[in-house]
Formats: C-alpha cells, sequence, structure tokens
C-alpha cells in the first residue's frame, strides 16, 4: 500500500511543474511539498531499510537487532533524534550512518571498507543500503524531539570542533558553511538558504534530513547532504563519517534541540 | 605578499585568537584544523592543498563571521590590494555579452568538474545583475544599475576592476570570492565582467 501511494506520487511528480504558474516561486514550492508530503517516496527507502534492518546479514549471518543506538540494543524508536552522541565501545562519537557501519562490522562481520562502501545511492542502478538503513531508522524518529545532549567530553569537544568548521574558509573560493548559511533571509539565485546559527534555522534546516529529493529521484541522508555543500564550497571530497563530518554534525543537530524531528521529508 | 606584510597579519590573527578566547579555544581551533585534514580526501581538480589557508581566510576563520577589529580589516584589505594586477594594456572593459555568460556559468573548480571545462563567475547565485534575469541570489548586494549610479570614468573602471579581483581589498571578510587573485577567473574574464557592469549598452544598466 505504501509502496503503491508513492507510485502515484512519483507519477504526480511528473505533471506537477505545469502547475506552477502562478504565485511567488517560493510560495508553489511550499504548496508543492504539501501536496507531495503524504506519498513521500522516501517510503520506498523506509520499507527496503526495515527488510534489511531485520534480515539475517553478512559473513555471521545475524539482523542489526542488537545494534545500540544510543537507547538500548535493538530500540530503534526515536534514537536518531538524540544523536550523535558518545559510543562508549567504539569511544568514540558518532553519527547514525557511522553507527550503522559500527553495528554492520561488529555484529554482521563485514569488513569496515564494504560496509560503507556505497554510502549514496544513485537511482536503480546504484542502490545504497546505508541509504535505506538511514531512512529507515529516522522515520523511527518522526516527532520525537531533538534532544542531543552534550554530557560527555568528547560530546563536547565534536560540538566546539564542529563550531569551528562551521566557520572554516578555505578553497579556491574563500567559501566556509557561514558563506551561505549565516545570514537570515538570503537565498542562491532562488533557492532560500537556512540561516544554521541561529536555533529557528537550525531546526528547521536539520530536522528536515534526510529527505527524498525530486529533482534527483534520490533518497538523500545528511552525511550527503555535508558531502555536496563542501563539493560546491569548492572543497576536496568529505570522507564519508570523518571526524568533521561527525562534529559537524553534531553541531548543526545539537542546535537544532527542541524541535520535533520531522524526516524524513521531501524536497525539490 | 611581502613577507612582513604576513608576518603582521599572523601576529594579528594571533591577538585576535587571543583575546576573545581562553588557551582552550586555541587547542579546539588546533583539534578542528587536525579533523579537516583526516577528514577529505582529494578528488578530480580539488587536492588536500585546498585545506590550506592563507593568512586572509585564517583571520576570517577566526572572528567567526564577525566584522574584524579596525586595524585588522585595515591589514587585511592593504595586504590584498596589493595583489591586484590591473591589466597591462591599460584596457579594463571587455566584451559585456561573454561577461553576462561568465556571471550565469556555475561550473568551476569543483571537484566534479572537468579541468578543462568551462569556468565562470556565478554572479547570479549571489546579486541581481540584469533586469531580465529573476533567477538571482541576494547574499551580496543588487548590482542592477551598477554603472549608471557611478558613471563609467577611469576611476570606476579600476575599483571594479580591482574588486572582482579581489574583492578583500576593499571589504576584509567579504563573501565574495577572490576571483583574480585566486586564479577562478582570466584577467579577460574580469575585464568582459567590469563590461558587463558597466557598459552602458550593458542589460545591467538600462
Amino acid at each position: 500500500m505504501m509502496v503503491l501511494r508513492a507510485a502515484l506520487a512519483l507519477a504526480a511528480m511528473a505533471i506537477a511543474p505545469a502547475l506552477f504558474a502562478q504565485g511567488s516561486t517560493a510560495d508553489e514550492i511550499a504548496k508543492y511539498r504539501a501536496a507531495l508530503r503524504d506519498g513521500n517516496p522516501a517510503e520506498l527507502w523506509e520499507v527496503r531499510g526495515e527488510a534489511l534492518w531485520k534480515q539475517k546479514r553478512g559473513p555471521k549471518q545475524v539482523t542489526l537487532g542488537g545494534c545500540d543506538l544510543g537507547l538500548g540494543a535493538g530500540v530503534v524508536k526515536g534514537a536518531y533524534a538524540q544523536l550523535p552522541r558518545y559510543f562508549a565501545d567504539a569511544d568514540r562519537v558518532m553519527d547514525l550512518e557511522t553507527r550503522l557501519v559500527w553495528c554492520m562490522v561488529q555484529l554482521q562481520g563485514y569488513t569496515e571498507a564494504d560496509a560503507k562502501k556505497n554510502p549514496f545511492g544513485s537511482g536503480n542502478e546504484k542502490k545504497s543500503d546505508l541509504e535505506a538503513l538511514t531512512a529507515y531508522i529516522t522515520s523511527e524518529a518522526r516527532g520525537a524531539p531533538m534532544k542531543v545532549a552534550l554530557s560527555h567530553p568528547k560530546e563536547v569537544e565534536a560540538y566546539r570542533i564542529g563550531e569551528k568548521l562551521f566557520f572554516f574558509r578555505g578553497g579556491t573560493h574563500d567559501f566556509a558553511c557561514a558563506t551561505c548559511h549565516g545570514e537570515d533571509g538570503k537565498r542562491i539565485r532562488l533557492q532560500d538558504l537556512p540561516n544554521l546559527m541561529t536555533a529557528e534555522g537550525a531546526q528547521k534546516a536539520y530536522t528536515s534530513w534526510p529527505a527524498y529529493r525530486v529533482s534527483q529521484g534520490e533518497l538523500r541522508t545528511f552525511e550527503w547532504r555535508l558531502y555536496d555543500c563542501f563539493r560546491q564550497q569548492r572543497f576536496p571530497e568529505l570522507v564519508f563519517g570523518s571526524d568533521a563530518a561527525i562534529a559537524l554534525t553534531m553541531y548543526l543537530a545539537r542546535n537544532a534541540n527542541g524541535a520535533p524531528y520531522d524526516g524524513p521529508a521531501i524536497k525539490r | 605578499m611581502t613577507l612582513s606584510s604576513r608576518v603582521a597579519i599572523f601576529a594579528l590573527s594571533a591577538i585576535v585568537a587571543g583575546c576573545a578566547t581562553s588557551v582552550d579555544e586555541g587547542e579546539i581551533a588546533a583539534k578542528a584544523t587536525a579533523a579537516l585534514k583526516g577528514s577529505f580526501r582529494p578528488s578530480g581538480q580539488a587536492g588536500l592543498d585546498r585545506l590550506d589557508q592563507d593568512e586572509t581566510q585564517r583571520v576570517c576563520s577566526a572572528v567567526a563571521g564577525k566584522v574584524p577589529p579596525k586595524e585588522i580589516a585595515a591589514k587585511i584589505e592593504q595586504t590584498n590590494l596589493a595583489t591586484v594586477r590591473y591589466p597591462a594594456d591599460g584596457k579594463l572593459l571587455g566584451d559585456w555579452k561573454n561577461g553576462e555568460k561568465i556571471a550565469q556559468e556555475g561550473r568551476g573548480m569543483q571537484f566534479s568538474d572537468s579541468p578543462g571545462g568551462p569556468v565562470g563567475a556565478n554572479c547570479y547565485a549571489c546579486h541581481q545583475l540584469s533586469p531580465t534575469e529573476l533567477s538571482f541570489g541576494t547574499i551580496g548586494p543588487s548590482l542592477y544599475r551598477y554603472g549608471k549610479q557611478r558613471g563609467n570614468g577611469v576611476d570606476v573602471q579600476r575599483y571594479t576592476f580591482a574588486k572582482i579581483y579581489n574583492s578583500e581589498a576593499f571589504t576584509a571578510c567579504s563573501n565574495m570570492p577572490r576571483f583574480g587573485h585566486k586564479g577562478i577567473l582570466s584577467e579577460q574574464q574580469i575585464k568582459d565582467l567590469t563590461a558587463l557592469l558597466l557598459d552602458s549598452a550593458s542589460p545591467v544598466n538600462q
């Protein structure tokens, strides 16, 4: 049923642009999003991710049921709203994607290289299991208030490093995250830019990832969002699950505290 | 940049980091730099050297989105102004039609861009220019009627060329890239953009 709804939504998308003739573009995009919300194709990833979570996989042929996402082994509900966090077993602050890799290695016996060799999918040709698992886990946190703790010293450190990285200017163009995301009411071309230095901006932006990107026909995770921002900043390639990726995620997730988590969403 | 001005800016950068904060803050900064260096891989035309900051980038990162103190701002502007290479032929105005294409072109220098492919300035990402282009951003000020408001004298031409060449020469820690200084655009491309802004026939000035 869910799959059927998503398929209908995809069909609706093909004709939707024709309905854009009137009103301001931003308003119309907002209406478009609202119209699609009920049949977000992200559900296709969520369903596949749930199956992957419950399936016996890897060299050890076990499920991910024993994976501790921070709220205890196998507890999925609401876990994403409290990530990133420090995990004593790994002695490291981890975001969801990094933790999933950890569980695939520790529980299912994958090599780390195998577990993270395909972090971002590309349509039907290249499906990403990590993306699907991320969609499932995040969907189980929908409505949960963001509650990222800074209780362990390594969590505090990650947050402060993330803040530093947010202002780090480099590359050929001198761009930092703050170049585009440090002021209210700005846009690139017609795309509105959230001010990630305010609670309101961070809440609105962070709680809407992962998202199904209509223009790409793909579900995109928060790790992908950072990866692609850095590409546009003219930086080299951000390594999946790297310290910088986790620190920036910690900074933005913590700044979003208090808001109900609202993903996976749908975006242009 | 001369050695003495580099030393001066470095010293100022240490003062910025030092006055606002504790030793602990310096430690976090060092850890952030280490985290950054270990978190990227070279890809396409984007090598890890892109993470090596020059003095301007370092100082402007340290002020964390705020305007730097006056004397530091003046130093940044002075050292960046010294980098501007004006055209040897003395001609500052190119072809505004090419300028419009460069202003529209968003590709160039990303690891996903082909190294021999087009490199644009993507001015419209942040500025309004020609009134017929409705898809413009607002990070920078509107440049519609830029030349009409300022005239087209040699001083205005030189300022405009230099501003595109190195924006930090006039506004320390500006959000705008230093297109000439960082080798993003060629001298001819900057001349064409200068014409887009100043030529009386350019759509920007209609």
